[in-house]
Formats: C-alpha cells, structure tokens, sequence
C-alpha cells in the first residue's frame, strides 16, 4: 500500500480553495450549532439535567456535544461530496490518476477535516458569548485531537455510503436513518445514563459516543470513561474507517 | 511491443451489451482511431482500459499491464481526455492544470514550464486565472485537451477530442496530436463520430457500431474495398466510341453511363484523368466537366452497417431503446 504525500497535500489543498472561494457556505454552516447552543442551552441552562455529574452547568454539558455534532455533520458532507465530484465529472480525473485509493481517501479526509476542525474552533470560539470557558490551553489542544478523529471517522463513512450511491438522492436517507441517530445517540445533548437499557447499548456502539465523551473530557474535566480510554477506542475507530473507506472506493466505479 | 491488448472485451450494462466481445491490438507509436455513432460503445471501451470501468468478461492489457489486477501500472501509463467535462469549476484553469501536474508527480519547475507550454498551445493562457465555471464550453474543452498532455503518458486516450470545437481550433489540435504521435512516440487511441478526423488523423480506425467492430484497417485500405475513386466525366456527342475505348482499358474497375456522365470508378483517378480526357478527344466527344470523387470514411461506415454515421434518429432510438431495457430489469 503506497502513500502518495503530493497526491494528499494536493487534494487538501483543492478543499482549502474551493472552502475559500465558498465562504457564505462554511459561515452558513455554522448556523445550526450556534442556534442549538442558544436556544438549547439558554433554554435549559437553570435546570437540573438528571444524571449530569455534580454542579456543571447545561451550557458547559452541551458545548463539547455541539461540538461533536458540527464534526459528525459537516463529515459526513464533506465525505457525501464526492456525489457532486461524479456529478460534476471531476471525480474521472480523480480516479483515473496513478495515486493509490488510500490516498485518495486521506487526501479528502485531510481536507474535510481541516474544514470541520475549522468551524468547530469558530463554535469554539463563539461559545464564550454564552460563558462557556475550557479549563485551559491544553484543554483545547488536547480537544483538537478528538475533533480530528471524530471528523476522520464520519468523513470516513461519507465517503463509504458515498461509494455505494449513485447520486445525491439518498442524501437525506443518510441523514435521517444515520446522521440524526448517531447525533441523538451520542450523549451530545443529555447524559446517556437516562436512557432505557437498549438504547443506551445502541449508545455503546455509536461512535460519536466516544468522541463527545472525550471531547468533553478534555474540556471540562467531565466524562464517562477516562479520557484516555475514549482516545484508544477513536483512534482504532478512525482507522478503521480510512481503511474501510478505501476499500469501498477501490471498489466503486467512476463514470 | 503492443501497447495496448484486447481480447474478447465485454461489457454488459442491466441485460444491455454495451461493448461485445472486442478483440484487438494496437502498436506502440500508433494512432488508432475508433469510429462510430453515439452509443457504438467507443466510450466504454476507453472506460475499461482506462480503468474506470471493470470489464464484464474479457481481457484486457495497455502498455502491457492487466486493466483489472495491474490499475495502478496502467493508470501510471495513460492520459485520458474525457468526452464530458471532468474540470472543477471552482478552480481556475491553471489550478486545474497544477492539481493533474502533482497527482501525476511532477516537479515544481517542469510544472510550470509545461503549463505555460499547453496553455499556449489551446491560447488560453489570458484566462488562466479565471475560474473555469465561466469558461465557455470550448474553453473547457480545450483546457481539458491540454490537461491531457501535461504527462506525457505512453498511451494516450482521447473520447472525442474536438467535440463542438470551431475548425480553428480542431485544426490546432490535429496537428499537436499528430506532432505528439510522431515526435513523442505517444500511442494515441481516439474516439469519434467525425470521419475526417478518423481519415486526418488515424493509422489505423475501427469502425464500431453496436459494440461489435464492422471493420479495422487502415482508413486508404478500407476505402479501397470500396472500388476506389470515382471519375465523372460529361461528355457531349456522339459517346459510343469512348464507350468501347474505356471498356478496353483494364484500370477501369466499374462503368455506368447516364444520360452522357460517365462513372468510372478506378484507383488513383487524379493520375488517369489526363489519359481520360485524351481517349475522349480522339474519340471525337468534347468532355464538358470532370469530377473526381475520392470514397470517404462515411461511405466506409454505410458499406459495413448499412447506414451513415450521422443517422441522428436512428442512434437515438437505439439509445432509447437500451434505456428502457434498462429501466425494465430494475
């Protein structure tokens, strides 16, 4: 299996571009979070969320998981992407370069996690307006790390269910039957510990459950599992996910 | 060496044959044309050796390599200029150009020369850094034509190169294929619809229809299974001494005489007209006009299918019709 570094930097470099020439696109998208971070957290902040640890606040509870939906949602797109790619015919040039598949999936997975990584600062960033504070500089970066793993992982799978259709119109089949209960499932918006028996087991084999978890660890000092736990089980997931996903695409047809 | 090997190529689309059963080869160092109406199968059979399409049964081999186990060796050996566009509009023409250059592995100072040098030569160089979603369809075309070459592959494909290109245009790519051919010892496989292109062009041209090969030869051999060219002659007075002085010549492959023309159909005509003209003086007729007609491509493609390429209905239909068995077994 070959790396092809050029290959990769290049395709990063055409997602930095075309990010830059779409900048209405990546603000425009920063608009869900920010609105489930205001009316969410506002709304619920003075109330007793059962099941959160001692004392923290809903505000503090919900940033990382808002964080974690934006790394779910905009992966999960930007590995859908290569649909408009096909449709557009570019995908041919793609494919038909000497580059391994592999690196054709972690140029894309560079690019589109750079993206993710990106907005989730800007929420990062922005969330401070509704008094949210990290414990600290190396709270952030050690965050990054998860964020990059979450988008890996769900740009991963993008690029899967982006191998197996033909065009975008299973697009929101993806996004209602996957997206949204890998979200909701998750632990981003309540702790899982309300949930019934079986639906917290769905909870254990999603695995965003890990990310947000981790993310929120890293931030505010608050997790499920050690922190460190949450890192080995995202880093094998994001692997895994690389790997599957240039299988797929080794395997899909271009034209 | 063969650069390119095809032995029983098969593609079947949803019960519909697309490209049946293939067989052929192409030299290094040649220009192999593939001609034929939409819908032959050209492009198919360029997606299969080109690897974007896996074959259904057959074998196939370009610059010796197997399309199906060895992709990455024979990817590392070709060009391909898609019949449809295959740009980023988001990109300008030059990034266009940069992102082919570093995915094909080339240095940062041989880019850019060979950039300015293709750019050149399709004169786009004042849009270079323009965003392709505002070129014209043209533009793009051109842009993708000069993508084409930025490598220097071994083998080089190209699905219908100067589609809805003005003669100007056209005219510049012939000659830069044809220059590559020759110069760069490129093999050149190409597709098209247009049968002067084929005959400028090709070594060698298949003739495709319904996804099977009619015929392949050299586009002067083909033409000749037509009984060579045709000399008319409009003669006035009395004829039936020409009449017998052409039947005695040997070189004279076919005669009909109608209402005073005379066809004649002969190799090398250009060469005979003179000799023509004198029988007819001696036999006492004034030839009034001669016309020369060489066999074209076109008339190639009727002798072997039975109609002409540009029969737009009927590759329409056929088309239609492989669509709706297609809809019909999903």
């Amino acid at each position: 299996m070959v790396i092809n570094t050029t290959a990769i930097y290049v395709l990063w470099l055409r997602e930095m571009k075309r990010a830059l020439r779409a900048r209405s696109r990546v603000v425009g998208s920063l608009a869900m979070p920010l609105f489930f971070l205001a009316f969410l957290g506002l709304g619920f902040n003075r109330m007793a969320v059962p099941g959160m640890t001692g004392g923290v606040k809903y505000i503090r509870y919900l940033v990382p998981g808002i964080i974690g939906m934006t790394m779910l949602f905009t992966s999960v797109m930007g590995g859908l992407s290569v649909l408009w790619d096909k449709e557009f015919g570019f995908l041919k040039e793609i494919m038909v370069a000497p580059v391994s598949r592999v690196s054709l999936v972690l140029g894309r997975i560079a690019g589109g996690a750079t993206t993710a990584l990106i907005q989730g600062i800007l929420i990062l960033g922005l969330s401070t307006v509704f008094g949210f504070r990290a414990l600290g500089p190396a709270a952030y970066l050690l965050a990054f790390v998860f964020m990059i793993l979450v988008a890996t992982t769900f740009l991963g799978l993008g690029l899967i269910f982006a191998s197996r259709m033909k065009d975008m119109q299973g697009f929101s089949l993806v996004m209602n039957f996957v997206v949204f209960p890998i979200f909701f499932l998750s632990g981003a918006l309540y702790p899982l510990g309300n949930l019934q028996p079986w639906v917290s087991f769905l909870s254990y084999v999603d695995p965003l459950t890990y990310g947000v978890d981790g993310i929120r660890g890293a931030l505010i000092g608050v997790s499920v599992f050690p922190v460190a736990f949450d890192l080995v089980v995202c880093s094998a997931i994001a692997a895994t996910m690389v790997a599957l996903g240039a299988y797929f695409f080794e395997k899909s047809e271009a034209v | 060496m063969d650069a390119i090997k095809v032995d029983a190529l098969t593609k079947v689309f949803d019960g519909f044959t697309a490209v049946d059963a293939v067989t052929f080869k192409v030299a290094a160092g040649e220009l192999f044309g593939l001609l034929g109406p939409n819908g032959a199968g050209k492009t198919t059979t360029v997606n299969m050796l080109s690897t974007l399409l896996a074959p259904t049964s057959g074998f196939a081999a370009v610059a010796g390599h197997d399309v199906v186990r060895e992709k990455d060796r024979v990817r590392r050996s070709i060009g391909v200029v898609f019949q449809e566009p295959a740009l980023d509009g988001k990109l300008t023409g030059r990034e266009n150009l940069e992102f082919h250059a570093m995915m094909y592995g080339i240095g940062k100072a041989e880019r850019r020369r060979r950039i300015d040098d293709v750019l050149g030569l399709v004169e786009l160089e004042e849009k270079a850094k323009t965003l392709v979603e505002n070129y014209s369809g043209g533009m793009k075309r051109r842009l993708e034509i000069a993508r084409g070459l930025i490598h220097r592959p071994e083998v080089l494909f190209l699905d219908e190169p100067t589609l809805g290109l003005d003669a100007q245009t056209r005219r510049n790519i012939w000659d830069y294929v044809r220059r590559l051919n020759r110069e760069g010892g490129v093999t050149v496989v190409l597709t098209t619809h247009y049968m002067e292109e084929a005959d400028f062009l090709c070594g060698r041209v298949a003739i495709m229809d319904h996804g099977r090969f009619a015929a392949m030869d050299a586009p002067s051999r083909l033409k000749d299974v037509l009984g060579g060219d045709v000399v008319s002659l409009e003669v006035e007075g009395d004829s039936a001494a020409f009449a017998a002085a052409i039947r005695s010549f040997d070189w004279v492959r076919t005669s009909k005489i109608v209402d005073g023309v005379f066809a004649l159909t002969m190799e090398k005509g250009e060469r005979r007209i003179p000799e023509l003209v004198r029988t007819a003086q001696n036999a006492g007729v004034a030839v009034r006009c001669v016309h020369l007609r060489k066999p074209s491509l076109e008339d190639v493609f009727l002798h072997y299918t039975g109609r002409t390429i540009r029969d737009e209905d009927a590759g329409l239909n056929e088309r239609n019709r492989a669509m709706l068995r297609g809809h019909g077994r999903r």
